[in-house]
């Protein structure tokens, strides 16, 4: 199969994810108890009159029957539009994309510490002494096991108020972004360093691996030009986890760093019942985990030529 | 007196701490000079492959080396550095593995992999280096190096790839060559070529060691001898001297392992080689009336470039009732797909087969079903075909109970009965295959097949994975085994000298085409066929080796 077909393939597939999402998240909005014209305006304390709730009825095709609803959150979806915001007054779109740019800078600055740090864990501590392994491995199990706040509010405890070497929170540039972004890629190491140290292992066994050291190649380079890229693969199967680990930990991250960003917009919409800003918010995740997945797809061709010949 | 290439004292390696330590090679002696090629054989766990790896250093992790002497080139390398070893390896040692699939990086290109030692060793540019590595191909026999370079180690054949690994182990024009295994995965006709390209790779200055299971294959090369047996050499000398005038009772014992055309209907695996020549096995009675009938079968298979390819062409033959034809052929020639057409695991295209008068494609599920009962299928690799988690006697159990009968006392009688027929005890009826050796693994296959009391045997490549020695005793199993049992076989093979001393006749297959059949005699003195005589001249034997 060319690598062509394969893209379009999971392209197709792709689109079809996201038709899924969309259909179960209006499902669920649709299902969710309470008046959504009170939500809109502003809630029951607000106390609407009953012409304001007959109009907004009206306009939200409210009393409309479930199909035609959904035809149209449909038809509105398939030309970009989201919808408005119940709280913010203004289109999901711009409300997302207000905070998607720290969020973005938070998961990409993360998802790289934790490949780094990854990659040279596993590298560094494969196939070592016993008493070495059994120490990192435990660090490991510990980081992957602890929620992501408590990594957090250690963190911030140890070098905010401990040794003040950085702001507690807020704030622009890379500084105030050191610790949300460990905090995140942390929890990321501990489980796949842990998958990755293993598949080195069982690779630094294979012949090939044999054949390069008899070539003279010195050890980091056998590791890091033969067996690391074997060893990989499993690891970029995991970018799933990974994503979701991004995104959901992002929620967790910017409250507690009070940072700007998607997860606090997330958390916000769904205190105040924003339905439409919620949905956005799963869909354009929905959309992301896409588009990751079929980079994932080609960088698997790129790193094992067996895949498309195959 | 110039020092030898390679000189070892005293060397004895270990595994594990000190407490539970297991010894792996002990107290090992040998030089190697230039212009020489020493063969170190035995078979696995003899401790060869170790003996070979210490010499670069390389005797892996939880080892350790003991030695009087560790010397190459004069300079004893007992207290070598990491650096020392490093700048060594690759340039002034080469090393060559077997199975070239397993032993490149198959990541990466073959152009990349030869070249990788002239990118340590040399300060060549990476044009120079280009230039080099397709002077390389081209050395050892590969056609097309310009298209090959940029190829990877999967999109090569079997021959080939271990051409571009012997290729990348000389790059840097090394004074010292190891050979592990160095033809052990392949067909007969390739791995002679690529004994005969190692054999014009040992130049006068430099020294080759060879490391094999198989006398056979290091006659051709080697000048000396050394045997290996549970860690030490039991004998060592030149290769007239062990392979015509053997001392010690395991070199006899390897030496008569080799199956050939001279070894028909003599005992392979007897502990002492000369009663097992007074031992000739009678000719198997023949009743004249055939059990398997095939008649112009034809299949073929639309490969993954949707090109349709015809891989069984117009195939037509019989089999005597408790008479062994042996189907002999190379890789892709179709032979395990007439097998497999055989016990009806694929349909013909065109053609028929027949079993005892009963055709596949005519029978009635109740004659099909005791038809399936009649042929069992014995492969090369039974490991993949058990489950992990079963014990022994679950495996067989389970042919047991498909086979018709109930009671649970009547199947374990039935068990123990079929490990019995294997020669297994019953200490193995517990263990999983992983716990098996190859040997035992292929035992408890066939006692798998036996299970259901079949006719006819088709036996697909039975010992081609296993050591000359393990491979000895399963074929004297089932030569035994056919005549306990009146069994018929139907015996699949690439190696020749298997096929010559099981057989009673014999099919030559080429691209799905039989080309030569007949009786085994008459092809092994008269064959008719150019491609028989070429896989006659690649059949090593020693006899003539160094006449």
């Amino acid at each position: 199969m060319t690598i062509l077909r394969r893209i379009s393939t999971r392209l197709l597939l792709g689109v079809f994810v996201l038709w899924g999402a969309a259909t179960l998240t209006f499902l669920a909005l649709y299902v969710t108890p309470g008046d959504t014209a009170l939500i809109i305006l502003g809630g029951p304390d607000a106390r609407p009159t009953a012409e304001a709730i007959a109009q907004v009825r009206q306009d939200y095709l409210l009393d409309e029957p479930f199909i035609v609803q959904y035809l149209h959150y449909f038809t509105q979806l398939l030309q970009g539009n989201l919808g408005e915001s119940y709280r913010l007054r203004m289109p999901v779109t711009d409300a997302i994309g207000q905070q998607v740019g720290p969020t973005a800078v938070l998961a990409g600055t993360a998802a790289a510490l934790a490949l780094v740090l990854t990659v040279a864990i596993a590298v560094l501590t494969a196939q070592r002494t016993p008493w070495l392994r059994a120490l990192v491995s435990g660090i490991e199990v510990v980081l992957a096991a602890t929620p992501s706040f408590i990594i957090g509010f250690a963190l911030l405890i140890v070098f905010s108020f401990t040794l003040r070497l950085v702001p507690v929170g807020g704030g622009d540039g890379l500084v105030p972004l050191i610790l949300p972004a460990f905090t995140l890629a942390l929890a990321l190491v501990g489980s796949l360093s842990q998958v990755l140290r293993n598949e080195l292992e069982d690779v630094l066994e294979q012949p090939f691996v044999l054949t390069a050291r008899a070539r003279g190649m010195r050890d980091l380079s056998v590791r890091v030009k033969h067996a690391l890229r074997h060893a990989i693969l499993p690891t970029i199967t995991m970018s799933g986890f990974v994503l979701a680990a991004l995104l959901g930990g992002s929620v967790i991250v910017e409250t507690l760093f009070s940072r700007q960003g998607v997860g606090g917009l997330m958390l916000s919409s769904v205190y105040n019942k924003d339905l439409p800003v919620v949905l956005g918010i799963v869909l354009i995740s929905a959309a992301v985990y896409v588009v990751v997945n079929l980079i994932v797809d080609i960088l698997y061709t790129l790193v094992d030529p067996r895949v498309v010949t195959s | 007196m110039t020092a030898p290439l390679i000189d070892v004292r005293g060397l004895s390696v270990d595994f594990g701490h000190k407490s539970h330590a297991t010894t792996v090679v002990r107290d090992l002696s040998f030089e190697i000079s230039r212009g020489e090629c020493l063969a170190l054989v035995g078979e696995s766990g003899s401790g060869k492959s170790v003996t070979a790896r210490s010499l670069v250093g390389l005797t892996g992790i939880g080892s350790t080396v003991r030695a009087e002497r560790l010397a190459f080139d004069g300079t004893d390398t007992r207290n070598w550095s990491d650096a020392s070893w490093r700048s060594t390896r690759g340039d002034r040692i080469g090393f060559v593995l077997q199975d070239a699939l397993s032993s490149l990086d198959v990541l990466r290109t073959v152009g990349a992999e030869i070249g990788e030692p002239l990118k340590l060793h040399t300060t060549l540019s990476r044009r120079e280096r280009t230039a080099k590595v397709l002077e390389l191909l081209r050395r050892v026999g590969v056609p097309e190096p310009e298209l090959r370079f940029g190829q990877f180690p999967h999109q090569l054949s079997g021959g080939l790839r271990q051409r571009a690994l012997i290729a990348s182990a000389i790059a840097a024009e090394p004074e010292f060559l190891i050979a592990d295994e160095p033809t052990t995965a392949l067909d007969a006709s390739i791995a002679s070529q690529i004994l005969r390209l190692l054999e014009t790779l040992k130049g006068s200055s430099t020294g080759m060691l060879v490391v094999s299971h198989d006398l056979s294959v290091v006659a051709q090369i080697a000048d000396r001898i050394a045997v290996m047996q549970h860690g030490e050499i039991v004998e060592e000398g030149t290769t007239e001297a062990v392979l015509f005038d053997p001392q010690h009772p395991y070199t006899k014992s390897l030496i008569a392992a080799v199956p050939s055309p001279t070894s028909r209907r003599r005992r392979l695996s007897a502990v002492d080689a000369t009663a097992a020549v007074a031992a000739p096995r009678l000719p198997r009675p023949d009743s004249g009336s055939a059990l398997v009938v095939v008649e112009n079968v034809s299949k073929s298979f639309v490969g993954a470039d949707r090109v349709r390819r015809t891989v069984v062409d117009d195939v037509s033959f019989s089999v005597a009732r408790g008479a062994t034809l042996g189907i002999v052929g190379e890789s892709g020639s179709g032979k395990t797909t007439t097998a497999r057409i055989l016990a009806n695991l694929e349909n013909p295209d065109s053609g028929s087969v027949s079993i005892d008068a009963v055709s596949w494609s005519s029978a009635t599920p109740a004659e099909r079903s005791r038809l399936r009962r009649q042929v069992q299928v014995v492969y090369q690799d039974p490991l993949s075909s058990f489950d992990p988690r079963f014990t022994v006697s679950r495996i067989i159990g389970e042919a047991v109970a498909a086979s018709g009968r109930s009671s649970r006392s009547e199947r374990a009688a039935r068990v123990s009965e079929l490990l019995g027929l294997v020669r297994l005890g019953p200490e193995h009826s517990d263990r999983r295959p992983i716990e098996l050796s190859g040997g035992q693994r292929q035992r408890v296959a066939i006692a798998r097949a036996l299970a259901a009391k079949p006719t006819l045997l088709v036996l697909d490549e039975p010992v081609s994975a296993l050591d000359v020695s393990v491979q000895a005793q399963v074929l004297d199993l089932l030569t035994d085994l056919q005549d306990e049992l009146d069994l018929t076989y139907v015996f699949i093979s690439h190696d020749l000298g298997v096929i010559f001393h099981i057989s009673d006749e014999v099919l030559v297959m080429k691209d799905g085409r039989i080309v030569e059949a007949g009786a085994v005699d008459d092809v092994f003195s008269r064959p008719s066929h150019g491609y028989t005589r070429g896989l006659l001249d690649a059949l090593p034997h020693f006899d003539s080796a160094r006449a």
